[in-house]
Formats: structure tokens, C-alpha cells, sequence
């Protein structure tokens, strides 16, 4: 099996600021299962880029092992992709963020990748509060290794083949919230029209933006009796927040009712609009978030931006790096010459 | 027993003026190691060569610890063997120590309490100093106490081995900088035991040190230090690590240098990022983005850190990223012991990761070689876009070496290797990321952000050599083969063997690796004095060179010394030159210790003799 080339037909598609279409935005075929969840997201993160207007070259995506991290390949095919090793993608993009931070980081893992084998990595990446797009495409179970149980598998969910989960689920979101995540978000991969707006939020936030994807599994997590299916998750999926991107050039108009709509200005430019939906919730209020959350665990499944602060320090304001970005600076300025060292090694006689 | 309390000589101890060692027993804890470097450092300011090993304990207060230092007016680099004047502060360890002390040497204690252990050396001389009690009445509160009786041997080692004074005073000047309360205690203790040892003993003893003027253009410096400049120098932005021992003192001297050589003046932005990881995994994972994203990264670490990054690795080998990993090797297997030394990971670091892989491993001997051969790293993994492991170890990271001063050419530029850059990539067609282009092996790279005709996917899992995903038997091969010769190419590029000729023709030689190089040196001109001549190599790189293929050819018979139990160097030599097994004689010492000649000398003689016995049968 190879990569497969999409054939480009895009003379009549829509052009964005940059005079790019979609496809500029796309990658190589997918060799996803037909009618997977995170075919979805992909196409999500090429809307949100090609709205953007963000040169395509100027991502940089990272990933760990898994369907998930497979998807890399399959969206913004003119940017530089690092499909590593399982779990660990987290500290690839650290690493990655603190020696350019002008690119939008982009991180595809999975609840496999992230909440298990990459549980350790994925707190302390909020921790450091990493620049970065970090996306859970969040199905509940192993696909590549064919349907076991991941550890965010919620009590009472039946596997195909009939094992019922009696273990305490991990809930990215609750462990965002708990770590200090600056943004915190759940979305499904069946409502572009909210996932869209929350990409291009993330991208635009400073430090770690965390979005919780639910994204069926077809093959081995969408039957009667599972808690990450399609007909689930619609039954009980519930917009907390609406949140709409407004991006920096466009005027924010009065769509809004005065007290209703929380503008929130993004450190990358743009503007979010938080919207409630009925229920009286602050995103700004990280108590709020956590007191909801628990109480409608298991019951309803929240989404939206939940949690927003824009104001917390990123890793490369706490570790004081400078405009030019580590991997451009030049010799002079990073060797301190011959005579310097001369001088240190008088200390050493 | 020979317990002085009055003028006396020592017992039948030959004039041994620059060439004896001295060794200090205490507590961890009790701040002696700055005592015993101040010691060292008074013999080394005097112009006499000095070799100092640090002998301690995993653990922060109240177990034993060591110093020994070497005098050695002939300059060698090892430990000898011998101790001729023993100071014991340490109690718990007072049994052992006396019995260490070789015929005729010399024993300091703290005769505040009765030493009765003393009864079972009747060929050493004993010298009692009251050093607690003359503390006791001299300072205050506990903890000075205790700080300033090590002061206090220092005094009476001064006034007994005839060292200069002034020196000592320059030195705690410099150690308080300004803390003249300090200075002033300090010197008072000093004054203590050597007012004591002039009044009670015959001074100075037969072994003594006599300024000499060989230490001009040297300094005293560890590998890790020496290795963490190197960092700045080498131009690397990025570290990431997780503490460990032996390493962390690599990180700490990073760090140090960064805030006084990185911080932009103007701006007081660092020219640098360190990330203390949560684990040696995310330390590996963060030094490969880093590398990914084009900057100089790298991470240091001992064994088990390298076990812990073996899945990342691989990952680099195979998707070609550069890095730098320093293993400061400590006794292994599992946690070992922490802080002992050994050469434990040579064949780990040859081969780290699962699947086929080989890896450059860069050989430093001593300190100026963390120095120089950690800049060449860094080149070489930008130049084969792989992995490249700086093999050190405790004795070289953790003691003061006496080396040349590090001097730096500033001619130097970094050696990026084939990166086409914004510009290159306006010219090209099309741009293939695994593509043997020049045929030596390395592909082209590019770095993130800078051209959309740039972009390739890094992937773990097969590719072909366009970049792209496959299962296919030929296109997956093709690459793996391709990175096999890449390596292979490497041999010409790693650092060149250090050599040293027998006064004669031999068809007899050592070859070793790292900090063994002073011990084989020595062994080698002691047997000399033997008639046995030895040729000399120790290896700095691997993959192997010509050089070292055409050395082991021109021997029959080949000692391959090395501090770990399974001959690691010996198996690489088999494995990857064309040298006969029978040919490599192992000749190891793997108890922990910073070698000395004496195993090798044995070695030797232990193979000679059976050669020969064998020949006359």
C-alpha cells in the first residue's frame, strides 16, 4: 500500500484571502474505515485553516501512533508532519514549539494515544502550556489493534463482541481542567458547524488548547449498547456554549444581545464570541466549568468551549525566548568566541 | 604501631618528592568535598601535576565518601593503585581505611578519641591531631564544627607535605569571594592543624610536594562541564533532560553557561531553552522535535535513561533526525550503582533501539575531549541526520581532570549538513525527503515553516524514499539499506583513533576506549621497564575507521582493556572489523573504581605467562 494522491479539481472552488481553495488545504487520501468520525475532523481542520487564510507551510503537525495519528497525512499536505512514536507526541511537540514558536502546532492523538500510553506526556504538555492545537479524536477503543477498550470507555458500555467496562473512565476534559489548561473544549466529529469555529479558536489561543473530539469508531464501537456511538452520542450530546470565531479584520456585529454573548480577544488575533444556550454558564469561570461537568458526568455529553483563559502565560513567555526563533539565530549569537573562552578558563586554573 | 606525638621520621619511607597519593575519609554531608578540592587544587597551583577522584556514595547525608589525590610529578592521568597518606574522618569506615594504607605510609586521625583499630598497622606511621576537640574550643555553634575540621586537616596536611600556605589563603579567598567572616574562619581553622602538625611532628615527611612548573597551561576541569560548554560553543539552543546521575551535573553546567553567555542584553530573552522533562522519554521526544524543527538539540542522561529512550531512537534513526545524547555511564545493569563509574553501555549505545539499528558513538577520554569531541558530535549528527551518542562516564564527567586549557577556533563554522533552505527550494523541481541525491547516503532536509514545496511527513513506520507510507518489501528495504550506508560512510568522519608507538617493533598492542587511557598508558611503560613493548590505540568513534581494521591487522595479538564485565569493545571489534576473535585478548575491571594500571599490567603479564608456558609445553 502507498499514499494515495488526491486528483485536484479545484478551478471553481472558492478562493480565500492567500487565493487558495480547499484543496490547497487537504492532504493524501485517507485509508480510513469508510464513515469514520475522524475523516470528519479532517476535513474540519481544512475548513478552519482555508478560513483562516493561514499559509498552509506554516503548520506543523505531530501525532503519536494510532487511526488517530494516522490523519496528519490526510490534511494540510504542504506543511511538515512528524508522525512519531505512541503516547508521546506531547513532548515532540514541545520540543518542536520551543525552537520556533511562530507555527501553529497542530497535535492529532487519540484516547489510546493520549489517555493511556501517553497519559504522562499529555499532563505535563498541559503543564508547560505548550503552544499548540491539541485534538483527542475520541472513539473510546483500540482500532488499529481491533476494538479492545480505551481508558476513556465509560462505566456500562458494551464492546462488540459483549464486555461490559466496569472501570472508572479518564475524562480529558475534567484532567485539563484539573492540570490548568488555558482552553479546554469538547466537540463530536458530526457538528462541523461547532467544531470549525472551536479548530480556529484553538489556533488562535495562546498555550495549550485542548478539544475532546467524540468521533465513532464504525468498525468496532457504534453498536447498541456503546457509549461512543453515532445514536449515542446525538441522543446525548448538548451544546453548552456556542462559541463563534470572529476573525480580526471583520467587525464584530450586533448579532449578539448585550449580556449574553462574552467576546473573548485571541492573543493570535480574532475574537471569540462565547454564547450561552439556555443554561447559565460562564466558560471564563473555571469553577463553573468543573461544578458542570461533574454533575451532568454520565448524563448529558457537554459541549463546546467550556473553558477559556487567555490571559495565562504560554511556554515560550515562561521560558523568556526571544523574537528570533531558536532555530534561526545565528552562529555569532549563539558562540561565544575564543577570547571568552579564555576568560572562563581562568576560573579553572 | 608507630603513633607519633613527637618529632619523628616516617618508617623506612624513601624520599618521595611529587609521587604519592593522598586520600581523605569522611562523611557525606560534613562539607568536605570543598576542603578536599582545595587540597587538590593548592597541589595543582603549585605547578605539580594532580590527579583527583571523588569516590561517593548515592546518598546526601551520612554514608562513607572518599577523595583520593594523586600527586604525580610524571603527569599521569590514573589512579595508581597505592595510598600513602590516608586522612580518616569517618568512623564508620576507620577498620577499612587503616588497612588501606600500602607499607610504610601514613595514617592522620582524630586523636580526640582513642583509635585502638591503629594496633594492626605497625608498618605505617600514625599522626594523632586533635582535630574536634582544637575545633571545639576554637568555634561556635555545631555546624561550623564540623565545617572547619576539614579546614583543619587541610592545615596539617599543608605543614606535613609542605604545602604552600599562600596558595591555601588565595584559594579560600577565592572560595568566600566576599565573605570576609568566612575567609577569616576558614584560615584560622587552616591554621589549627598546621600550627599542631609543626609543633608535634617531624615536618615535612618524606613524601612531599616541591613546587614544579608543569601546570602552566592547563586547568582543572570534569567532562561535564567541559561537555556542557561545549553545548553553548557548538551553537545547540535546546536541551531537555531528566535528572540522573551522573549527568545532571552536564545540565547544571549548560544551564549556567547559557545565563551567562545566552541572555541577549538588550532584550533579556534567552538564546536558549532547557526543559527538565518528566522522563528520559519526553527528554528524547523534546530534543527530536527540537532537532526536527532545526535547531541544535540534545539530551543528556546515563544507562538508564537510555533504556527508557530506545523506542525514540529508533524512531530518529529511521526517520533521520539529528541529536545529540549524552550517556554519562554509570555501573549498571538496572540502577546499578549510581555513583560508581564503568563502561557498561557501549554496546547499548552501538546498537539502542529495536529493528536494525547502528548508531555513531563518539569516545571521549577525558575532559578537553568532552570539550572537542562533543562539538564534532554535534556536527555529525546534523551531517548524517541521526543520533549521535557522546559516550562518557562518571570518572570523566564527575572528577577534576588536569587538561590543557579548552581553546576554541573561531575560524569554526557549524556544519548543518544538506538542509536547502528557502531559497534552495525556489530552484527545485521537486523535493523528495529520503532521496539519495548525491549518492553518499544522506538525503536532503528542510526545515519546518519555510517553503510549502519543503513539507515531507516523518514517519516511524515504512516509507519509501519519496517520504511516502509503504508495505512493499523493495521500497522499504531500499531505504533501510540506503541508511546502512550512510552510517558505514560515517567511519571516515568520526573522530580518529589516538595512537602511540612502541620504542620497537611489536607484534603486541592495547586498544581501549574512554577513561582507560591513562591507566593503559601507564601499564604500558611499566611494562616496557619489563621489556614487554605494546603498541596503543584508543578507539574515539564508532562506527570503526580504516585505521583501526589496519592496527588490529598489523598484531598478532591485541589486549582490548575496558571496565565492564562482558568485553562490550571487544564484541563490537569482532562484530565489526575483519580482526580475529582469537586474536582479542580481554582485559577488564568492571568493580566500579576510575581505572588504575594495575589490572591491565596483570592482564598482560597473566596472558604472556600462560602464552608462554603454553609454547614450552
Amino acid at each position: 500500500m502507498t499514499s494515495i494522491v488526491k486528483p485536484r479539481i479545484d478551478k471553481h472552488l472558492p478562493r480565500n484571502a492567500l487565493g487558495l481553495t480547499v484543496r490547497d488545504y487537504e492532504g493524501v487520501m485517507s485509508t480510513l474505515c469508510a464513515g469514520c468520525g475522524h475523516d470528519s475532523i479532517t476535513a474540519a481542520f481544512v475548513q478552519a485553516f482555508h478560513q483562516l487564510d493561514l499559509e498552509p507551510h506554516r503548520a506543523a503537525k505531530v501525532s503519536g501512533i494510532g487511526c488517530s495519528s494516522k490523519t496528519t497525512a490526510y490534511f494540510l499536505g504542504q506543511s511538515h508532519g512528524i508522525n512519531s512514536v505512541h503516547g508521546r507526541m506531547p513532548s515532540v511537540a514541545s520540543g518542536a514549539a520551543a525552537v520556533n514558536p511562530e507555527l501553529y502546532y497542530i497535535g492529532v492523538s487519540g484516547d489510546g494515544d493520549s489517555l493511556s500510553i501517553g497519559l504522562g506526556q499529555f499532563a505535563h504538555a498541559i503543564r508547560r502550556n505548550v503552544n499548540m492545537l491539541y485534538v483527542i479524536e475520541n472513539n473510546g477503543v483500540y482500532g488499529l489493534t481491533k476494538g479492545q477498550f480505551s481508558a476513556s470507555a465509560d462505566i456500562g458500555t458494551r464492546a462488540k463482541k459483549g464486555e461490559v467496562n466496569e472501570m472508572s473512565p479518564i475524562d480529558p476534559v475534567m484532567m485539563g481542567l484539573t492540570l490548568g489548561a488555558s482552553f479546554v473544549a469538547r466537540s463530536f466529529s458530526g457538528d462541523k458547524k461547532q467544531l470549525v469555529p472551536l479548530i480556529k479558536a484553538g489556533l488562535m489561543h495562546r498555550g495549550f488548547a485542548l478539544i475532546d473530539v467524540i468521533s465513532p469508531c464504525v468498525t468496532f464501537n457504534d453498536h447498541a449498547g456503546s457509549t461512543k456511538s453515532y445514536a449515542h452520542t446525538y441522543k446525548y450530546y448538548h451544546p453548552v456554549v456556542h462559541a463563534d470565531f470572529v476573525p480580526e479584520e471583520t467587525e464584530v456585529t450586533a448579532d449578539y444581545d448585550a449580556g449574553e454573548a462574552m467576546p473573548v480577544k485571541m492573543h493570535h488575533g480574532g475574537t471569540v464570541m462565547l454564547r450561552k444556550t439556555g443554561r447559565d454558564y460562564d466558560p471564563r469561570d473555571r469553577d463553573q466549568a468543573f461544578e458542570l461537568m461533574r454533575k451532568m458526568e454520565g448524563r448529558e455529553i457537554l459541549t463546546g468551549l467550556l473553558y477559556l483563559d487567555e490571559s495565562r502565560a504560554d511556554m515560550a513567555e515562561m521560558a523568556k525566548l526571544p523574537q528570533t526563533p531558536l532555530n534561526a539565530l545565528p552562529h555569532e549569537a549563539l558562540c561565544p568566541g575564543s577570547s571568552r573562552l579564555a576568560e572562563i578558563m581562568k576560573g579553572y586554573g | 604501631m608507630n603513633v607519633q606525638t613527637s618529632i619523628q621520621t616516617g618508617v623506612g619511607q624513601r624520599d618521595r618528592v611529587n609521587d604519592f597519593v593522598i586520600k581523605i575519609a569522611n562523611v557525606n554531608g560534613t562539607g568536605s568535598a570543598s576542603a578536599n578540592g582545595l587540597l587538590m587544587k593548592t597541589v595543582f597551583r603549585m605547578g605539580v601535576p594532580v590527579v583527583g577522584k571523588n569516590l561517593f556514595p548515592s546518598n546526601i547525608q551520612g554514608l562513607p565518601t572518599w577523595y583520593e589525590i594523586r600527586v604525580t610529578k610524571d603527569g599521569w592521568q590514573a589512579r595508581s593503585g597505592d595510598l600513602d597518606f590516608m586522612i580518616a574522618m569517618n568512623p564508620e569506615s576507620y577498620a577499612k581505611d587503616v588497612q588501606e594504607v600500602s607499607p610504610g605510609g601514613y595514617l592522620l586521625y582524630d586523636s580526640t578519641w582513642p583509635r585502638p583499630e591503629l594496633t594492626s598497622r605497625p608498618d605505617i606511621t600514625a599522626l594523632g591531631v586533635p582535630l574536634a576537640r582544637m575545633c571545639n574550643e576554637a568555634f561556635g555553634n555545631a555546624r561550623t564544627r564540623v565545617l572547619m575540621k576539614n579546614m583543619a586537616y587541610v592545615g596539617a596536611a599543608a605543614a606535613l607535605l609542605d604545602l604552600d600556605l599562600d596558595i591555601i589563603h588565595g584559594l579560600i579567598g577565592e572560595m568566600f569571594a566576599a565573605k570576609q567572616k568566612l575567609i577569616d574562619a576558614n584560615k584560622q581553622a587552616v591554621a589549627i592543624g598546621y600550627d599542631y602538625a609543626r609543633a608535634h611532628f617531624d615536618h615535612p615527611l618524606p613524601i612531599r610536594v616541591a613546587p614544579m612548573d608543569a601546570t602552566k597551561d592547563c586547568v582543572m576541569i570534569d567532562g561535564n562541564t567541559a561537555a556542557g560548554l561545549a553545548c553553548v560553543y557548538a551553537g545547540a539552543t535546546f536541551g531537555a533532560w531528566y535528572p540522573i546521575t551522573p549527568s545532571t551535573s552536564l545540565m547544571d553546567a549548560f544551564k549556567a553557561f547559557c545565563e551567562q553567555l545566552r541572555v541577549d542584553p538588550e532584550t533579556g530573552a534567552n538564546n536558549y531553552c532547557i526543559i527538565q522533562a518528566e522522563d528520559e522519554l519526553a527528554a528524547a521526544g523534546m530534543a527530536i522535535g527540537a532537532g526536527w524543527n532545526g535547531a541544535r538539540a540534545f539530551t543528556p542522561t546515563s544507562g538508564p535513561g537510555i533504556s527508557l529512550m530506545s523506542e525514540f531512537i529508533g524512531f530518529a534513526y529511521y526517520g533521520e533526525v539529528p541529536l545529540v545524547l549524552f550517556d554519562i555511564q554509570r555501573v549498571g545493569p538496572s540502577t546499578g550503582m549510581p555513583t560508581r563509574t564503568q563502561q557498561g553501555d557501549i554496546a547499548l549505545a552501538a546498537y539502542a533501539s529495536h529493528g536494525d539499528t547502528k548508531h555513531i558513538v563518539i569516545f571521549p577520554g577525558d575532559a578537553k575531549e568532552c570539550f572537542d569531541l562533543t562539538v564534532a558530535a554535534f556536527d555529525l549528527a546534523e551531517r548524517f541526520q541521526t543520533p549521535v551518542f557522546v559516550l562518557s562516564d562518571l570518572d570523566i564527567g564527575m572528577n577534576d581532570w588536569m587538561t590543557p586549557k579548552l581553546t576554541w577556533d573561531d575560524a569554526w563554522r557549524p556544519d548543518r549538513g544538506k538542509v536547502l533552505r528557502a531559497e534552495d527550494l525556489e530552484k527545485v523541481q521537486k523535493f523528495h525527503r529520503y532521496l539519495d541525491v548525491d549518492g553518499d547516503g544522506v538525503p536532503y532536509r528542510t526545515i519546518p515553516g519555510e517553503h510549502p514545496k519543503g513539507a515531507y511527513f516523518t514517519r516511524g513506520s515504512g516509507h519509501t524514499k519519496f517520504g511516502g507510507y509503504t508495505e512493499d518489501s523493495n521500497a522499504y528495504q531500499e531505504v533501510l539499506d540506503r541508511i546502512a550506508r550512510k552510517w558505514a560512510n560515517a567511519a571516515a568522519f568520526v573522530p580518529k583513533p589516538v595512537t602511540l608507538d612502541a620504542p620497537k617493533a611489536t607484534k603486541l598492542a592495547i586498544l581501549t576506549v574512554g577513561g582507560c587511557d591513562g591507566a593503559a598508558r601507564e601499564a604500558i611503560a611499566r611494562l616496557a621497564e619489563e621489556g614487554v613493548c605494546l603498541d596503543y590505540m584508543r578507539v574515539r568513534g564508532f562506527p570503526f575507521g580504516q585505521e583501526v581494521t589496519d592496527f588490529l591487522a598489523a598484531h598478532d595479538t591485541v589486549f582490548v582493556v575496558e571496565q565492564n564485565r562482558d568485553a562490550q569493545l571487544r564484541t563490537l571489534l569482532i562484530n565489526e572489523t575483519p580482526a580475529k576473535k582469537a586474536q582479542l585478548i580481554s582485559v577488564r575491571d568492571y568493580g566500579g573504581m576510575p581505572a588504575s594500571p594495575r589490572f591491565i599490567i596483570d592482564g598482560v603479564r597473566a596472558h604472556l605467562h600462560g602464552a608462554a608456558k603454553e609454547a614450552a609445553q
